[in-house]
């Protein structure tokens, strides 16, 4: 019984004061000291321990010497200590307690034998040196007893026998001597337990243990933390060998690695740079964090993001660094396809505001375009004017200075005028408003113009050459007022740039195909020919002149006869390929040449640009408006054609332009074949006579004395003609060559002879003027000034009416732009001659030209008899009363074909005509106006089925006024000063002038002064 | 008296057509064709200008009012309305008319039938302004005065 109450209290109070926690409480946060609870839980973790590879003997050596490894192990031990002292306090507590408790029991146990002396005294005397006697017991004397006496309490009550007898407290005695003996007995065991425990835990918790034991812990939730991610962990020294590494998937053993450095370990990209900046941070003993970027055969391409700290030792040394590397790949390749988002956003945007801009800026040049087109449009109006009055000032009396003046004037006049109506190409053919009239044009006639015009009006000592192949067809179908301005436009470029040596234009037609072989081929044929002349021209001057004038002849010959063999001509060579092949498109190409400056290599590219010149230089020295290529260059793109340009400096530019050209069906060609004929009889001798060998002409150099070759380069002076030996020459050449002419082949007379008479002509006029004002005008001749003045004043004083009105265009030739010079002076030079052959006809029936001419101008002195081509009612009708006032009788005819008819009726000394018309507008009834004048036919196109009336002009009209009907009237374009009727195209077309509509006064008076004399 | 001021409010009413910009100079033009030998010059042109006008405004109308519009039949007759309206000097139709014929070239016809309402309005206003000038030309002529010349 007392057995069990002693193991209950021993139970009772053991557990309870027993520090059972207090390891448990310290080591929590390694879970070490209840490894079951912690191996459930890593249970399902199941921890490998291959990643981690160390090297145990570093790892020592780390943590006796490394500050961090110290730190550590101090930290360890402290808490190790404080454990033990916890526990050794907890221990003497209880120690404390039981010695209370034993204090207690034998306290209890004086008493009873105090109560019954005489029984316990032998008891008493025998315990009292143990218990009483010890110093203890009083120092636990005064501790409280209130347990104590609860339990003794308690016991009373379990003693059985009679109370107060003595077999009770003998009982009593017995039992607490029991107790006690029990009580000393439990004292003893626990005070063995104690030392026990105490020895215990000397002995078995050593620091090393139970560090190692919270080390593979750690390591094990270092594992358990680490074993999926993705990073590597590692130590290495300071050499950079690896010491320790952690490594989730590793590829290399254990040996591979430790105590090799990252360069021994891999190869390939970043390698170097991760170990360099080991290094860095070695040195720096800073941690630092990188971005390095691998490609290595091991692990293939791979981003790391890696962080190192140095390691350092006690003495503040560094003797390694850690280093962390996580695979970043996946976000730094979504990091750069961000980037690379957001940078593709930005550049949208950024060309979004471009473009915003450029649209903005389009619209802004548009704008100012139409405004450009505008006001020069509106410039140009009043501009003509000035221009026009200039002219009409340069046809008073001025002197020298005033003339001077009065020339700059012209030519700045001229120039402003040539670059409005550049400027409004530029904007028609940009706007899209350019539209190309398809009409049928002769290639060589064109060329053969535009080098007539050129050479009208050259200043210097060239020689202008055209050239048209075999190939070309006789006839095509284009805009040929365009193609003629790019000519123009082409070949005064040339002549500007140029300073000797000779400007040409080469044409033919290329497949389109392969131009390339058929340009060889061609530049090879005209270069033979052009050396042949070349050496012929270079003999001596007057052997090549009789040359020339015999194989003139025969060549005129020739031509008539292959004239009238045409058709054979054409269906049985390769033409006839060509044409079948080629049945609707002809490749022209055309090269126009140069031995001129040149262009520069560099200033090529900006060649062809608006308002650029090869350099500004150039732009001082030769003037200009740097518009002329451009608009050739887009008229050309605009026809579907390209145009070219190659150059060599000093040597001279070559511009070549290819264009597709209509070939005339041939059922349209057989249709009117019978008015081809017989136009292209007479316009081919004419072109015999412009010195054409197969296609080929040549002007040569004109220099002085314009007034005794403005019938074109038919009188050909060079440099080796004294003027003052010129006239004789002439005179003398011209009676020789009518002397000649008798025996001239009759099929070619009628050119021949105008050649003739043209010099005859000459020597007329030379012979009439010496009379009058000639003198002064040779004078003038000589140095070049008030030329057109002077011969304004001869035509004014003559009482030659032909020659006059001929002066009166030349004026106004020579003033007027100088595209249109040449054209304009060529064509009257031509009818001019067509004239002189009439009346030179007439000569045998002994009428003078003189005579004739004096008689017309007499009887049309006082009144003169106009023709006003005008649809408008109301124009007519101001125009009409303005005339009355002048005193001017005047016929009205609504259309241009009305205006032929009325021509064909009667004779007119002047025509008003309006340029847009319904039937037939102005340029086109001036055109065949001209064309009569200078053929003495009207053209197919107003006899063929125009009108039935007609027919009868079929043949020849040689009425008794034929000769009178075909000098050439002048005709005075009315614009309207829109786009479609330039003035330009009036000249071009073969008008003399113009006057913008609404007709004035003023325009009307000094358009008529200037062109009815008297 | 009255005479006086006839006169003013004509030389007042063509100042202000010309400084409209309804009337150029050449209208002047016409008014110096103007002579004894032909005393109804002005009023002749102008006259047949109405008339002329009228047809060609009734014709463009109609044409304009088909979906599909011959533009060069259009452009034909404006061009005969700008001919003729810059021969009076009716400036301001003159240049209507130009702004008419670019909306012809360019095939716009909405813009040919604004421009034709345009032109309808001016014509309206020159009209009306030259019948007042010539109202009051009979007025001053049948008061015993002379048309003042201008300039």
């Amino acid at each position: 019984m007392g057995g069990e109450f002693t193991e209950e209290a021993d139970m009772e109070v053991l557990p309870s004061m027993w520090p059972e926690d207090i390891g448990s409480e310290a080591r929590k946060q390694f879970n070490m000291e209840q490894p079951g609870a912690n191996r459930d839980m890593l249970e399902d973790v199941t921890i490998k321990e291959d990643p981690s590879v160390v090297d145990f003997k570093r790892l020592l050596e780390l943590t006796n010497y490394s500050e961090k490894g110290s730190s550590q192990l101090t930290y360890l031990v402290k808490h190790w200590e404080y454990r033990h002292t916890n526990a050794v306090r907890l221990l003497n507590e209880e120690l404390n307690i039981l010695s209370k408790q034993r204090q207690e029991v034998e306290l209890k146990k004086l008493e009873i034998l105090e109560e019954h002396r005489f029984e316990d005294d032998k008891h008493a005397g025998s315990k009292r040196p143990v218990s009483i006697l010890e110093e203890a017991c009083d120092v636990w004397g005064r501790v409280p007893r209130k347990r104590n006496d609860v339990a003794a309490y308690n016991r009373n009550l379990d003693i059985d026998a009679e109370y107060d007898t003595a077999m009770y407290w003998k009982q009593r005695a017995l039992q607490l001597e029991k107790m006690l003996q029990e009580t000393i007995k439990r004292e003893d065991a626990l005070m063995q337990k104690l030392l026990e425990n105490i020895k215990n835990l000397e002995t078995q918790s050593s620091p090393v243990e139970e560090l190692s034991q919270i080390l593979k812990r750690a390591d094990n939730f270092l594992h358990f933390i680490l074993q999926t991610a993705p990073v590597v962990i590692g130590h290495q020294d300071k050499e950079l060998r690896y010491r320790f590494i952690y490594n989730h998937f590793p590829r290399l053993e254990e040996e591979d690695i430790i105590g090799k450095t990252d360069e021994e370990i891999f190869s390939g990209a970043g390698v170097k740079e991760i170990q360099d900046f080991k290094r860095e941070v070695l040195e720096r003993g800073s941690p630092a964090k990188r971005e390095i970027k691998f490609d290595t055969p091991l692990f293939g391409s791979k981003t790391f993001l890696i962080y190192v700290e140095p390691v350092f030792s006690k003495a503040g040394d560094t003797i390694g660094v850690n280093y962390m590397g996580m695979d970043v790949t996946d976000q730094v390749a979504r990091r750069e396809r961000m980037a690379k988002l957001r940078e593709e956003i930005a550049v949208q945007k950024a060309k979004e505001t471009e473009l915003n801009k450029t649209i903005h800026i389009t619209e802004e040049t548009m704008r100012a375009k139409q405004m450009l087109a505008t006001m020069s449009h509106e410039i140009r109006s009043p501009l003509t004017g000035v221009v026009g009055m200039a002219e009409i000032l340069g046809t008073t009396k001025l002197d020298r200075e005033q003339r001077q003046l009065l020339d700059v004037m012209l030519s700045s006049g001229d120039l402003v005028l040539q670059l409005i109506n550049d400027i409004l190409d530029l904007s028609k053919v940009e706007s899209g408003a350019m539209k190309l009239e398809d009409t049928k044009f002769r290639p060589r006639e064109v060329v053969r113009h535009v080098l007539q015009t050129a050479a009208a009006s050259l200043k210097k000592e060239l020689m202008l050459e055209g050239h048209v192949a075999d190939d070309v067809p006789v006839e095509v179908i284009g805009d040929v007022l365009r193609i003629r301005q790019i000519l123009t436009n082409l070949i005064s470029n040339a002549i500007k740039f140029t300073h000797e040596g000779k400007v040409g234009i080469n044409l033919h037609a290329v497949s389109k195909q392969c131009p390339g072989c058929q340009e060889r081929h061609n530049q090879g044929l005209t270069a033979a020919l052009q050396s042949t002349r070349l050496a012929k021209e270079n003999s001596s001057e007057t052997q090549s002149y009789i040359d020339r004038e015999s194989s003139h002849c025969s060549t005129c010959q020739n031509n008539l006869d292959q004239n009238s063999t045409e058709k054979h001509h054409l269906t049985n060579e390769d033409t006839e390929k060509h044409n079948q092949q080629y049945e609707k498109i002809v490749w022209l190409r055309c090269e126009v040449y140069d031995t001129g400056i040149g262009i520069p290599e560099k200033a090529l590219p900006s060649l062809f640009k608006k308002y650029m010149q090869a350099s500004a230089d150039h732009a001082r020295k030769y003037g200009g408006t740097g518009l002329g290529l451009a608009i050739c260059k887009q008229l050309v793109e605009l026809m579907g054609g390209n145009l070219t340009v190659t150059s060599k400096e000093h040597c001279g530019s070559t511009f070549t332009f290819v264009l597709p050209c209509k070939v005339p069906s041939k059922r349209e060609n057989s249709d009117d074949h019978d008015e081809n004929e017989a136009i292209s009889d007479s316009e081919i001798t004419a072109d015999s006579s412009s010195d054409e060998i197969n296609g080929s002409f040549v002007f040569k150099p004109l220099t002085r004395g314009t007034l005794f070759s403005s019938d074109g380069s038919m009188v050909c002076k060079t440099k080796l003609f004294g003027s003052s030996m010129l006239d004789a020459l002439h005179i003398s050449n011209g009676l020789s060559e009518s002397d000649s002419y008798s025996s001239n082949d009759c099929t070619s007379r009628k050119r021949l002879s105008s050649d003739r008479v043209s010099a005859i002509s000459d020597a007329k006029k030379m012979q009439a003027e010496p009379k009058g004002p000639a003198q002064q005008s040779l004078g003038h001749n000589v140095n070049d000034f008030g030329r057109i003045n002077k011969r304004d004043e001869g035509c004014q004083d003559s009482t030659n009416g032909f020659v006059m009105h001929k002066f009166d265009s030349s004026i106004m030739d020579s003033s007027r732009t100088q595209r249109n010079t040449g054209l304009q002076q060529g064509k009257m030079a031509s009818s001019e001659r067509a004239n002189m052959a009439e009346s030179v006809k007439s000569l045998p029936t002994c009428q003078s030209p003189t005579h004739e001419k004096e008689d017309t101008c007499m009887s049309d002195g006082s009144s003169f008899k106009i023709l006003l081509v005008e649809d408008n009612k109301i124009n007519v009708m101001v125009a009409q009363s303005m005339m009355r006032q002048l005193g001017h009788r005047i016929d009205v005819v609504n259309n241009g074909l009305e205006a032929i008819r009325a021509l064909q009726r009667s004779h007119y000394d002047l025509i008003f005509m309006d340029v847009c018309m319904p039937v037939m507008d102005g340029m086109q009834a001036t055109r065949l106006i001209r064309s009569f004048e200078e053929n003495g036919y009207w053209d197919a196109s107003v006899t063929n089925g125009n009108d039935h009336t007609m027919t009868s002009s079929d043949s020849l009209t040689h009425g008794p006024d034929a000769g009178q009907s075909r000098k050439r009237i002048p005709i005075i374009a009315m614009t309207a000063n829109s786009l479609a009727e330039s003035a330009a195209d009036c000249l071009a077309n073969g008008m003399d002038s113009f006057v913008s509509k609404p007709v004035t006064f003023q325009n009307l008076k000094q358009c008529l002064k200037q062109y009815l004399p008297c | 008296m009255e005479v006086a001021h006839l006169q003013r409010r004509f030389i007042d009413l063509t100042t202000t057509l010309f400084q409209q910009g309804i009337l150029d100079n050449q209208f002047i033009q016409l008014q110096q064709l103007q002579d004894e030998s032909n005393p109804n010059f002005v009023h002749e042109v102008v006259s047949l200008f109405f008339q002329d006008s009228e047809k060609l405004l009734n014709e463009l109308s109609r044409i304009l009012d088909h979906q599909i519009v011959d533009f060069k039949i259009v452009d034909a007759h404006v061009h005969q309305f700008k001919g003729s309206s810059a021969s009076i000097g009716a400036q301001r139709i003159k240049d209507v008319c130009i702004a008419f014929r670019s909306c012809c070239e360019e095939n716009n016809r909405d813009g040919c039938i604004r421009c034709l309402q345009q032109v309808k309005q001016e014509y309206c206003l020159v009209k009306s302004n030259l019948e007042d000038l010539f109202r009051l030309e009979k007025q001053i002529l049948a008061a015993g005065g002379s048309i003042p010349t201008m300039q």
